[in-house]
């Protein structure tokens, strides 16, 4: 199909993308299921450029008659375009990486596996008298890219969330817990219940603490939120145009500075069993194992292929998934190791207070706990905490097992470790449950 | 709760069209009603109690910009049917694409009542929908002059080069901007005997202005002091009237884009080498252009009767303003100065419609009376939980694809009944901060401690503007915050803000809502300073 789109095409540069996807859900609150819904998504987007004139349409039927529409259309609006200085051509043909991001264990759940699953997590709470809220949410789809240079890029893949929130009937207690697979085989809404059962329970009768710098023990639900904002940063455009955490003085920038600890290494890798992505990026760059910080050092920053050119480098795509390398302490280890600090299995509403260093405010939600002389003590009433994840990244005491994680702001899957902090900045209390 | 990054202008779903394709009608009334009414009878003989069918026609447009670049021109729409019904006492949904013909309604309709028999059987509590009459065939249209979709393309990419080209005249070293255009064509029908054709306008220019200082690699930046509205290009066309002057001139009905961006490049430059601020206690004055965002989180969100109950506990979260606290009439939401209210109605604002999307005619109520918890914002399946048997008409679907549910109405701060400006409010205040424009912002899952930002920072000493102030944030607990509340400007300094992108639920959808104050002081509260070292 994508070829005989291409054979309509009339202009002097053509790229053919084609997507389709199958998503399904449910979600339930107080204990009973709320809503459930499926889509089903498909669609042809053609972009068409005359020199540096581009136009991009789209059109979701697939007959003959509209796949010559919208090339036409998509050849009209590039000749109404303006010229687009950045446009710089098409990729000739690539070679990818391989990678396995296709279960067909996902691709057949149906509304009934996705009622089980969440039947026997709330038969759980419900058995407890406590209360569930929870979504779990399935996607199979694919993508892909032909152009008149010769690319071509494929990928499918499937993705499974899920994700619950634990609450006391009085709402003194509260606790979390999210599951993100590319095989749905590997999600089990029973243990995961528990560990949110578990947490909910545990953080009745929160004490409060004076707010100040604290050594924290982040699981890695909590780190993640904070470390996908050095991961959304690495754009070399903007640290080259000063306005950037990785931006210095004189117009420089940190590629090859120092920056974090030594242990910090982070990189992205599509073939990664655990977390599986795509090998190409939109532009039909290959996706590469690459290595963005190496041992605290700052070795790459995302160039697209405008600016690479500009700048005289080699394009590197932003990365479609990020790793951080661990260490071998356990959660456990971490604990006894601790004189005094405090627990954090999640962390809420982060947002950005100043995007020249990075910090960060939000909240502790859903199971805070103090610890003193290796062990657990008590729950802690939730912190606000206003924090740079590069100044976090300077601080770090231990390092834990990379572990899958599903982040709470942006849904995005990460294989980050648990890790201890020193001097992590909490700024006030909060009475939120 | 509000997405990260406001101004991104990133497209909502939808197919990408010409601009030519955005000015053709929509279905004709006459075909609409045949649709839903086919989609109704299907939903009655499946055994459904109880049916509504929405056809959207969902178009956007955007202008994106930077410095001398058009970046990209993004036109969509998206068309389709959503046919909700009760059937078993539970609720299905079920959409469909494109639909042109009787039978993919009807198919749709029985789809949608097949999904409520299977869930009921995993439901305890049937539906409660409170009783809401027909109105018959009716529309509505949200009261504009000038159709921004009428408007050529190169009309606007000129407006934006122009604001390009004074922000880099006048010292920014980047400038980002764009144009934002929603237009919304909604049919509603339901078993009640409604049918309600309606067609909503959005629009919202705005831009982020970059200033660098090379020798110490700092930067700044001032985003536009625009409010995304309920109106169409008028919003760009100003008269006197539409302006507030004083320290920085604000905007009322009518934005002046390009004066706006030359302040703005000079105030980013400015921002550079102003003061960073002593952390510690002051008393705040709060321009309507920041407030909003404040009652947004503080107010709009913590009265959701169905995050009170729990519906959302599992992503935007519960509330602290629990059913107790409102039945005690007593809870002491803020100072006696502090009167919220919600509405679908007031001109110009994001949350203006005829009727809601469950056949609602739009109101206004009180949520907080002389400082006392009055009341929620609530749907027609909640409102007997608060012993009322007509719905509030905030019920809002962000497509014909996705479920309606409750959404926030714009939710407002009343101005002050004493006549009372700006310039003799700050006249008192001793050791102050005078805050411009919404910043960054975080709140708690049940709505107590907060911490926002802003755009501009004024220092106040002794009843006078000292200079800009940078590094500023506030923290507070929302009951404590309201109760600091000491006084509220007159109705003549009353001003909307709003945002485009409230999300809620599971999957999230989007919902645009305006919040309205004068500007208020409060006093004592706790600043903080946000500058660090990496």
């Amino acid at each position: 199909m994508l070829q005989k789109v291409l054979s309509y095409s009339k202009a002097d540069e053509c790229e053919v993308n084609l997507f389709g996807e199958e998503r399904g859900n449910i979600r339930y609150a107080r204990n009973e299921v709320s809503t459930s819904g499926s889509t089903i998504d498909q669609g042809i987007a053609v972009q068409s450029a005359f020199g540096k004139k581009v136009g991009v349409a789209t059109i979701n039927e697939f007959d003959e008659a509209s796949l010559e529409k919208v090339v036409r259309r998509s050849e009209e609006l590039a000749r109404l375009a303006p010229e687009n200085p950045e446009y710089i051509g098409l990729l000739g043909p690539q070679t990818y990486l391989k990678t396995a991001g296709y279960f067909e264990s996902t691709a057949k759940v149906t509304p009934e596996t996705r009622a089980d699953a969440v039947v026997k997590s709330l038969e759980l709470t419900r058995k407890q008298n406590l209360t569930g809220a929870g979504f779990m949410d399935d996607r199979h789809g694919f993508s892909a890219l032909l152009n008149s240079k010769g690319l071509f890029a494929y990928y499918p893949s499937t993705d499974v969330n899920f994700s619950l929130t634990v609450r006391t009937p009085d709402g003194t207690g509260s606790g979390y817990v999210t599951r993100g697979y590319s095989d749905v085989s590997k999600l089990d809404t029973v243990s995961a219940t528990q560990v949110a059962i578990q947490k909910a329970m545990g953080s009745v009768g929160a004490r409060a603490l004076e707010p100040g710098k604290y050594t924290v023990i982040l699981e890695p639900t909590a780190a993640t939120v904070l470390l996908e904002n050095i991961f959304w940063n690495l754009d070399a455009r903007s640290a080259d145009e000063g306005r950037s955490f990785l931006s210095k003085m004189g117009g420089k920038t940190k590629l090859g500075d120092k920056i974090v600890d030594e242990r910090v290494t982070i990189y992205s890798d599509p073939t990664h069993p655990d977390l599986p992505a795509s090998p190409w990026s939109s532009d039909g760059l290959p996706q590469e194992k690459t290595a963005w910080i190496e041992k605290g050092v700052v070795k790459n920053m995302a160039y697209s292929r405008y600016w690479a050119q500009k700048k005289g480098v080699k394009a590197v795509p932003a990365p479609n998934n990020v790793i951080m390398a661990g260490g071998t302490a356990s959660l456990d280890e971490m604990i006894k190791s601790t004189q005094r600090g405090i627990l954090v299995t999640k962390l809420w509403y982060i947002r950005s207070v100043d995007p020249q260093t990075l910090l960060l405010t939000g909240l502790t939600r859903d199971g805070t706990f103090y610890i003193e002389n290796g062990k657990i003590k008590h729950p802690v009433k939730n912190f606000r905490f206003n924090e740079s994840p590069i100044i976090m990244l300077n601080n770090l005491e231990m390092l834990g097992k990379p572990e899958r994680v599903v982040s709470t702001e942006s849904t995005n899957n990460y294989l980050i470790p648990p890790m201890k902090i020193r001097e992590f900045t909490f700024s006030s209390l909060s009475d939120a449950v | 709760m509000l997405p990260k990054f406001v101004t991104a202008g990133t497209p909502m779903s939808g197919r990408f069209v010409d601009a030519e394709a955005l000015l053709e009608p929509g279905l004709d009334v006459s075909v609409k009603k045949r649709l839903a009414d086919a989609g109704l009878n299907a939903a009655k003989a499946k055994g459904a109690s109880y049916a509504d069918v929405r056809i959207g026609r969902y178009l956007n447009q955007f202008v994106i910009t930077r410095e001398d670049k058009v970046q990209n021109i993004v036109n969509t729409e998206s068309y389709g049917v959503g046919i909700r019904v009760i059937a078993n006492g539970c609720w299905g949904f079920s959409a469909v694409a494109d639909a042109r013909n009787e039978a993919d309604v009807a198919k749709a309709a029985e789809r949608a009542v097949a999904i409520a028999k299977a869930n009921a059987r995993l439901v305890k509590e049937p539906v409660q929908l409170a009783p809401q009459k027909g109105f018959g065939e009716v529309s509505w249209k949200t009261p504009i002059t000038k159709n921004g979709f009428e408007v050529p393309v190169k009309e606007k990419v000129d407006l934006l080069m122009s604001v390009n080209g004074a922000a880099l005249k006048n010292g920014a070293n980047f400038v980002n901007s764009v144009l934002f255009m929603v237009n919304e064509q909604k049919y509603f029908a339901s078993t009640d005997g409604s049918y309600i054709d309606q067609d909503v306008h959005r629009i919202w220019p705005n831009f982020t202005i970059t200033a660098i200082d090379p020798k110490t690699g700092k930067f700044q930046t001032r985003n536009s002091l625009s409010a995304p509205v309920g109106m169409s290009y008028d919003y760009l066309q100003t008269s006197p009237g539409d302006k507030v002057t004083g320290v920085t001139t604000r905007y009322n009905q009518g934005y002046d884009m390009l004066e706006d961006a030359i302040a703005g490049a000079k105030q980013a430059k400015e921002k550079l080498n102003a003061k960073s601020v002593e952390a510690g206690k002051y008393d705040l004055i709060l321009d309507p252009s920041h407030t909003w965002l404040t009652i947004h989180e503080s107010v709009g969100h913590p009265l959701e009767l169905d995050r009170v109950l729990g519906y959302e506990a599992n992503f935007a979260g519960t509330s602290f303003a629990t059913l107790d606290k409102w039945k005690s009439k007593n809870f002491n939401y803020g100072s006696k100065e502090v009167n919220f209210f919600a509405d679908k109605v007031q001109p110009g604002s994001l949350g203006a419609v005829g009727w809601d999307d469950e056949g609602v005619k739009t109101k206004q109520w009180d949520l907080v009376k002389d400082g006392v918890l009055v009341n929620y914002q609530a749907i027609r399946d909640q409102v007997h939980i608060i012993g009322e048997n007509e719905s509030q008409g905030c019920c809002y679907a962000d497509s014909w694809g996705t479920v309606q549910f409750q959404r926030m109405a714009n939710v407002s701060l009343a101005p002050g009944k004493q006549k009372l400006s700006v310039q003799d409010m700050i006249k008192d205040v001793k050791k102050g901060i005078y805050i411009i424009g919404d910043g960054s912002f975080s709140i708690d899952q049940q709505r107590y401690n907060f911490q926002f930002g802003g755009q501009l920072f004024y220092e106040i000493k002794d009843g006078q503007i000292a200079g800009m102030l940078k590094d500023v944030a506030y923290q507070s607990n929302t009951q404590e915050f309201w109760n600091s509340c000491v006084a509220v400007c007159d109705e003549s300094d009353y001003r909307l803000g709003g945002s485009f992108f409230d999300g809620k639920g599971q999957p999230s959808q989007s919902s645009a809502v305006s919040h309205g104050s004068s500007t208020a002081r409060f006093n004592g509260v706790n600043v903080i300073n946000t500058a660090r070292k990496i």
